[in-house]
């Protein structure tokens, strides 16, 4: 019988989790090629909820083809576009197609996005909502009823161990896992130095840290991710390292940076396993993999 | 309490009086004086504008304060104009504009976009501070409001988007949770950061909220 994603986290194994994003449309043939090509070769794979805030095809929905097509789904949820019922109700039907991880997130701010002008929900916070799922799954709603038929989930979060001050991270961290969270998949990490630090202390606690690995694609989309996106600090060495690689084979290099932290997490046994988000070129991830000698 | 506003553009509100003529002006001498919106310079600028348009302006006054109740006196005084009068284009906020509706049935015309409740930080800079969700958690957040000042409304800590002490959303604006925790930190309270929040009641009083004291 094939272990559950908790069992693969409680396993001790080094844990491989990926991500895939659902349409801007009704075309599903991109994203099932995706899946095709990486369920197997992950234990999970995420899908994500209106990433960026940007509208797409729903996370349930990539979630169910996940399971049509034979890999392991994390459903992630965010709370910026559902209220407090809306979000339960997502979780009933959730599993009762046999989604069983979930991935608690606040979610990005509307203004970040393509609907701009849309209200951010906000009824919950990813804490709460961690809490919503423990108390759904001991038989209850957040209204104090009764379920008929409880749910139960491998339930995780996110955290920016590159945060400054990081403080306040660790203290939402903290809350996070007293709330019940499982797993953590953290934001981009590139500097080993600051994550084995906060690895010092999230091992203190009982949840499984899965390190979030960001392909670099070239030295201007790192650059870039340094100045513009919240959280991520790539380091100059990091960003000479792709500058300096041969005309077209920048990708190469992102990919070989890649497997190299990989490799290092996993041979340090610094964290419990990694997520690797490739943002759009799903298809190198396999490649990553091999870079890491996975 | 400062009502903070902004004037609409003026071909909004061009458009709003197309079919419309012989406009009383109302201005109000408080917020709206404060936020050089609505007050008397704004006023008479208005009425040169709305001339210079073509239309007839019949008369214009400066409320002291036109949410109150003295704003019924106050129209009194001007009955003979306001009778004459087509339509009233109103230069409070929106609370002067309910208020004024209150004692006359002319169609009224809001000139302005009422933004928020606020204080003024420094001249000419107004803050938005509280959000009026009628559970204050003022005394476990240092004396910051989460709800208002955090873009999400987040009242378990920051979200992952904050960074260097700044926010998501725009880099200029300060993330309310690391304003929190750097004051509790100063207070010796950080023990108050960890404390669980469970979700907020936005019932405390069902909409429309009103209150008999």
């Amino acid at each position: 019988m094939t272990l559950s994603f908790r069992e693969i986290l409680n396993s001790g194994k080094f844990v491989i989790t990926s991500e895939i994003a659902p349409p801007k449309g009704t075309n599903l043939e991109k994203t099932l090629h995706h899946i095709e090509l990486l369920k197997d070769k992950v234990d999970a794979l995420n899908v994500t909820d209106h990433q960026s805030s940007v509208m797409r095809f729903p996370s349930i929905g990539g979630c169910l083809a996940v399971k049509e097509h034979g890999g392991e789904p994390i459903l992630q949820m965010t709370c910026r576009d559902r209220n407090r019922l809306a979000l339960q109700a997502e979780l009933l039907l959730a599993y009762t197609r046999g989604i069983r991880n979930v991935l608690c997130l606040t979610g990005d701010a509307v203004p970040v996005g393509d609907h701009k002008e849309a209200k951010g929900v906000f009824d919950l916070d990813s804490v709460q909502l961690l809490r919503a799922i423990r108390l759904m799954e001991s038989g209850q709603d957040m209204g104090g009823n009764d379920l008929d038929g409880a749910v139960e989930f491998c339930a995780g979060a996110i955290v920016t161990p590159e945060a400054q001050p990081i403080e306040p991270q660790l203290v939402k961290f903290e809350k996070k896992v007293e709330a019940g969270a499982e797993f953590f998949q953290t934001q981009a990490i590139y500097d080993l130095e600051t994550f084995s630090k906060f690895m010092q202390h999230a091992r203190q606690f009982n949840a499984k840290i899965l390190a979030g690995i960001v392909l670099l694609s070239s030295a201007r989309m790192a650059q870039y991710m340094t100045e513009n996106v919240p959280g991520i600090f790539v380091p100059q060495n990091l960003i000479d390292e792709l500058a300096n690689a041969p005309k077209g084979e920048a990708l190469s290099k992102g990919i070989e940076i890649a497997g190299r932290m990989i490799a290092t997490l996993k041979k340090d046994t610094i964290c419990d396993g990694v997520h690797i988000m490739a943002i759009g070129r799903e298809e190198v991830v396999p490649d990553i993999l091999t870079a890491a000698g996975l | 309490m400062k009502s903070i506003t902004r004037q609409k553009p003026f071909d909004e509100i061009k458009e709003q009086i197309a079919d419309l003529d012989r406009l009383f002006i109302i201005g109000c001498g408080t917020c709206t004086t404060m936020t050089k919106t609505g007050g008397i310079d704004q006023v008479l600028e208005m009425k040169d504008q709305l001339q210079e348009l073509g239309k007839r302006v019949s008369g214009w006054t400066v409320i002291p304060t036109a949410c109150d109740e003295m704003t019924e006196a106050a129209m009194k005084e001007n009955s003979k104009a306001l009778e004459n009068a087509g339509c009233i284009l109103a230069m409070p906020c929106a609370l002067g504009v309910h208020r004024i509706s209150l004692y006359i049935d002319r169609p009224i015309i809001p000139a302005q976009d009422t933004l928020f409740i606020g204080i003024e930080d420094t001249p000419g800079y107004f803050r938005e501070v509280c959000d009026q969700c009628g559970q204050c958690i003022l005394g476990e957040t240092a004396g910051i409001c989460p709800i208002t000042a955090c873009h999400k409304g987040l009242v378990n800590g920051p979200c992952g988007g904050t960074n260097n002490g700044k926010c998501e959303v725009d880099k200029e604006k300060d993330c309310a949770w690391t304003l929190i925790y750097e004051r509790l930190k100063e207070q010796d309270r950080l023990d108050l950061m960890k404390k669980y929040h469970p979700p907020h009641n936005f019932q405390v009083m069902v909409r429309p909220r009103t209150i008999k004291i």
